[in-house]
């Protein structure tokens, strides 16, 4: 007996690829489609909930299935058949507002990646600019739901570089920045639900996560956002997590699509063991988190005071990592630590390359980021770095001059 | 960089944004949040829902407002201390001169269209002032500046112009879905429902080859008596069924085609079902124009929906209907516009029954549209990134910060590591005719060649001129103006109408003359060289400028030939980009970035306008094929970014050309 693991009662229908010659008809239940291909193909499949092509053969493992070409097609077709079964049942369609409000998006990434988008559920804690700016670039992109998480004050601050918070004091007197962000994010697109939830971030459950398809974490120390981390990975769905931040003219975003490293193993890689190409933005938001950790302090809160200290504790990583002291350049702490507040135009970056990445995962299309980005308005680069598959290499070929040809599509 | 907030340059700037959409909202709300405390921003366009999904400062309840003025007051909603002008007009109106530019410290661009973009160029080289440019497409984007004498201008480097097809493709062979779009769009429905008097070439071939011009005449004009399904009967299988077979009584052009297939309606629709086609009371009311609709009157729900022929004939007939019916007072006037559902409608049906006959895959009403309206894939995300890096940008701009003047990507895929990828900036073009004083030369037919034709076809499509004046020697030949007397008028419409060789100072060959925008403060030269025999598939303006830098289209027939190997396929990929995007591609190289503190020079035109290109293009070009599909493969040797371009929401009377 092939064991199935199609889920849901919704009616629906199945094509060969082919043609258009129904295989099953029109009212089969899942269960019927899934004695359908058992049938067809003669393959037992196991589908996976909500990845997009995760089909396993439970006898012999895809790996050594795909070693045979006439097994490869049949494998192919099931691959199509599935995501096509998927698409149909998920697939009550857009309605006539989606298709109208979504017309120019859909034509980027296809109606069934914005079906998708509609039925995900995007956990959101800490408000800060670049936060404000993903927000906007999700609700606008029209996913279903956003959970908003910061119950602190506005200050001057969020109110620099957080254009979802109106200046007038009467507006936010005891409301939090959470609350006040829901406020204006709701305006952004009626169809998209965003809602508030109060409570302590280290003390939510596991199963709290569990309603969730994307988590993004901001504004708390390391150790709380590994913790999250964590309690993400310890799920049996898929949960997407994101941390990120913005200090000064550079950002960070960090992306566990529960592939490959966990925060907690891509934070601490060995220094000497990274490509000595690695930006050194990573290195530095190493210092300044172990600094903030070391000194109890609350992410972002520093003073030119700090920077001799945080220099000294450069000095003692470096030693400790075995790599000399101008793997993290002093210049670039400096400007972590004095000019600790967000650069909007950084958080407009950031938020839209975050927003994009969760976009990609929401959806399944596209490459998504692995596992860290980084911008410095210095050198201009958006730059990815994969940590977990850094081994030393020789780079002299591609230390030389390259000649570049961009083709640039104009109007 | 934060503390810039507060930095004099940035709280003492005055600054001009062209564009309040998709990228002028993001770089409005940017800009503020920033500390730029005096903005003026123009926009002729006005809010459509599409709009929604990423012009943020715009809801449901602003449609049809003015995007500069509803952008303003968004903004001033969380800055409400700041100053913000708004102008809903259009930047080419004559108040927008150089002294109107000359106020701002930089000006930056959110266009939508190359036209305005020129336009812009143009006024803020006159008026010295740097320009930040930028656009986006889907995931990818691009930023650059521009400040005279430092670095290019924006018409330096060639930039692609419509994808123009030839005539018999579309009147006769086509071999593609979009050729069945320009045919229902440019001919079917501008001769059913526009201007009588314009040329129009849907019946070419078919009178060439009967010989008779008079049926060819008067076949679309619907006869008194002639009921509607009747005219619409006739047009049917006047387009579909008699016009294909003429064109296979041709047998030559089919030796190397596959055959088209007469469609008549009767085959397709019976008499009974005309009948019943449509319930009229569901399709709209006559007092919107655009809410009337024949998927609606047919109960057709999903815009995705792929239609069988017999669907594509009964939203023909039905289309038809409603114009005659709900729109007639149009007739006659009417412009294809992809915001009206009737004509979408009508086109995505008429195109479809062409394909149907030509043995081309049929689309949806939801693809058509985007074929026909050249919609351009936007989303949120890109805009946001680009508006940020145009800020960036400006600021360095402001503080004089020349060496660090980058030009940025947005890519889709990761290259070099980068999703985000700065490079140096261009050095001035020497021989661009718009910001150095090189001459054009132009290959003619004086003899042949009308000046009205030199008008339309150089002065206006290639210079991008609104308000030309054109002298030769010191004889004026034509000029545009508000102050003209009836006398003048009269002599230029005369002149228009004559051939270059017999206008009063005659044109021939080794004349040059001068052209001139008074309004954009553009002057150039153009010699003239007398040329008797055009290509009429490659060359179809039946003239030839050259010295203008742009990059030369491929001949059409490499179009319907498969990705082939390796080998050559850096042609191929290139034609396949040229014909996804309908747009033209180009080229720039780019030294290893940030390696040296000097500036890129720009590629020769000469270099560009080579066909084939040269073997290290070629092989770069081959090289990035592979990259841009396949992903990185840790080679950074050689690369090639392919980038699309600019957020457009096509200017609605823009035409296909």
């Amino acid at each position: 007996k092939p064991s199935f693991g199609l889920y849901g009662t919704r009616k629906t229908f199945l094509f060969s690829s082919d043609s258009s010659k129904p295989i099953l008809p029109c009212s089969s239940t899942l269960s019927e489609v899934g004695a359908g291909l058992q049938r067809e193909f003669g393959f037992p499949v196991v589908w996976f909930g909500r990845c997009v092509i995760q089909v396993q053969f439970t006898d012999s493992g895809i790996s050594r299935v795909l070693g045979f070409s006439s097994l490869l097609l049949n494998c192919l077709l099931i691959v199509n058949l599935v995501t096509r079964v998927r698409l149909e049942m998920e697939g009550e369609q857009l309605t006539e507002q989606e298709t109208a409000l979504y017309d120019r998006q859909i034509r980027v990434w296809g109606a069934d990646a914005q079906r998708r988008l509609s039925k995900s559920h995007i956990f959101v804690y800490g408000m800060k600019g670049t936060v404000a700016e993903f927000c906007k670039n999700i609700v606008l992109a029209g996913v279903g739901s956003v959970t908003l998480m910061d119950d602190r004050a506005v200050t001057n601050e969020a109110l620099a570089s957080n254009f979802l918070i109106p200046p007038e004091e009467k507006v936010y007197s005891g409301k939090t920045l959470a609350e006040l962000c829901c406020d204006s994010l709701k305006e952004f697109n009626p169809m998209v639900h965003v809602s508030v939830e109060k409570a302590e971030l280290v003390t939510l459950g596991q199963q709290f996560f569990e309603k969730f398809d994307v988590v993004v974490i901001s504004s708390c120390p390391p150790a709380t956002k590994i913790l999250i981390n964590e309690k993400c990975r310890k799920l049996s769905k898929r949960v997407a997590f994101y941390t990120v931040e913005c200090r000064d003219s550079c950002g960070e975003i960090f992306v566990d699509l529960q592939n490959y490293k966990y925060m907690k193993e891509a934070t601490s890689a060995p220094w000497g063991r990274l490509q000595r190409r690695t930006s050194k933005l990573y290195f530095a938001m190493r210092v300044i988190e172990s600094f903030e950790e070391a000194n109890g302090r609350n992410p972002g809160v520093f003073s030119v005071e700090d920077v001799p200290a945080v220099l000294q504790l450069k000095r003692k990583l470096c030693e400790a990592q075995s790599v000399s002291e101008s793997f993290v350049p002093d210049t670039l702490l400096e400007r972590l630590v004095i000019g600790s507040i967000e650069f909007p135009p950084v958080c407009a970056i950031i938020g839209g390359i975050l927003g994009q990445e969760v976009i990609k995962a929401i959806s399944g299309k596209g490459d998504p980021v692995k596992n860290f980005f980084y911008f410095d308005v210095v050198d201009g680069k958006g730059v990815i770095e994969d940590i977990s598959s850094r081994a030393p290499e020789a780079d002299s070929a591609s230390s030389k001059s390259a000649n570049i040809i961009t083709q640039v599509v104009l109007e | 960089m934060a503390s810039l907030q507060q930095s004099p340059a940035i709280k003492g700037a005055k600054v001009l944004m062209v564009g309040a959409g998709g990228i002028g909202c993001e770089l409005l709300k940017t800009l503020a949040l920033s500390g730029f405390e005096d903005i003026h921003i123009i926009d002729m366009d006005t809010i459509e829902v599409s709009n929604l999904n990423r012009q943020f400062l715009f809801r449901q309840k602003h449609v049809g407002q003015s995007k500069a003025k509803v952008a303003r007051d968004a903004v001033l909603r969380f800055r409400p201390h700041i100053s913000i002008s708004s102008y809903h007009a259009n930047v080419k109106d004559s108040n927008f001169n150089v002294d109107f530019f000359k106020q701002f410290n930089v000006v930056l661009n959110g266009l939508d269209n190359l036209d305005a973009r020129r336009h812009v160029n143009r006024l803020c080289l006159a008026a010295e002032v740097p320009l930040v440019e930028s656009g986006t497409t889907g995931f990818l984007g691009q930023v650059s500046v521009h400040v005279k004498g430092r670095t290019d201008c924006y018409e330096c480097n060639p930039k692609p112009s419509p994808k123009t097809y030839p005539v018999c493709t579309i009147t006769s062979t086509p071999s593609k879905f979009v050729h069945c779009i320009v045919w229902a769009k440019e001919l079917l429905f501008a001769k059913l429902f526009g201007d009588k008097n314009q040329d129009n070439d849907l019946n070419v071939r078919s009178s060439d080859s009967t010989g008779s011009s008079e049926q060819a005449e008067d076949v679309f004009e619907r006869k008194a008596n002639e009921s509607i399904e009747q005219y619409g009967r006739r047009i049917y299988d006047h387009v579909f069924g008699y016009n294909i077979e003429q064109a296979l009584s041709n047998e030559e052009t089919w030796k190397s085609r596959n055959k088209p297939r007469p469609i008549y309606s009767r085959d397709v629709i019976s008499a009974e079902l005309m009948q019943q086609n449509g319930n009229s009371d569901k399709a709209g009311s006559a007092g919107d124009p655009l809410s009337v609709s024949a998927m609606a009157s047919l109960g057709l729900k999903n815009p995705q929906d792929l239609w069988s022929l017999k669907d594509n004939s009964r939203v023909f007939f039905e289309a038809l209907k409603l114009f005659f019916g709900k729109r007639e007072k149009e007739i006659g006037s009417l412009c294809f516009d992809k915001d009206d559902p009737l004509a979408v409608e009508f086109v995505t049906a008429a195109a479809n029954i062409r394909a149907a006959s030509f043995g081309i895959p049929l689309h949806s009403l939801f693809e058509a549209k985007g074929i026909a309206g050249n919609i351009v894939h936007a989303v949120a995300t890109t805009n946001a990134i680009v508006a940020g890096l145009i800020v960036i940008e400006a600021i360095k701009v402001l503080q004089k910060d020349f060496d660090s003047y980058r030009m940025s990507y947005c890519l889709e895929h990761v290259t070099q590591k980068m999703l985000i990828m700065p490079v140096q900036p261009f050095e001035p073009n020497k021989s661009c005719c718009v910001c150095s004083e090189t001459p054009l030369t132009l290959e003619i037919d004086t003899n042949h060649s009308k000046l009205r034709d030199f008008v339309e076809k150089i002065v206006k499509a290639k210079l991008s001129m609104t308000s030309p004046l054109i002298m030769h020697g010191s004889s004026l030949l034509y000029e545009v103006g508000d102050d003209l007397d009836d006398a003048m008028i009269a002599n230029y419409s005369a002149n228009l109408e004559k051939v270059l060789s017999s206008l009063p100072s005659p044109v021939t060959s080794g004349t040059m003359l001068t052209v001139e925008d008074l309004q954009q403060e553009f002057t150039c030269n153009i010699n003239i060289k007398h040329r008797e025999e055009f290509d009429e598939e490659n060359e179809p303006d039946g003239m030839v400028l050259h010295g203008w830098t742009q990059v030369p289209t491929k001949p059409k027939d490499d179009d319907d030939k498969p990705p082939t190997g390796n080998g050559d396929s850096s042609k191929t990929s290139q034609t396949e980009t040229v014909e996804a995007e309908a747009e033209v591609v180009v080229k720039i190289n780019i030294e290893e970035i940030g390696a040296s503190g000097n500036k890129r020079k720009a590629p020769d035109s000469r270099d560009i306008s080579t066909d084939p290109p040269s073997n290290d293009v070629n092989e770069a070009t081959a090289a990035n094929h592979k990259k841009v599909h396949k992903i990185d493969d840790g080679d950074d040797e050689e690369e090639l970014v392919m980038l699309d371009h600019w957020d457009i929401d096509t200017n609605k009377k823009q035409k296909l050309r």
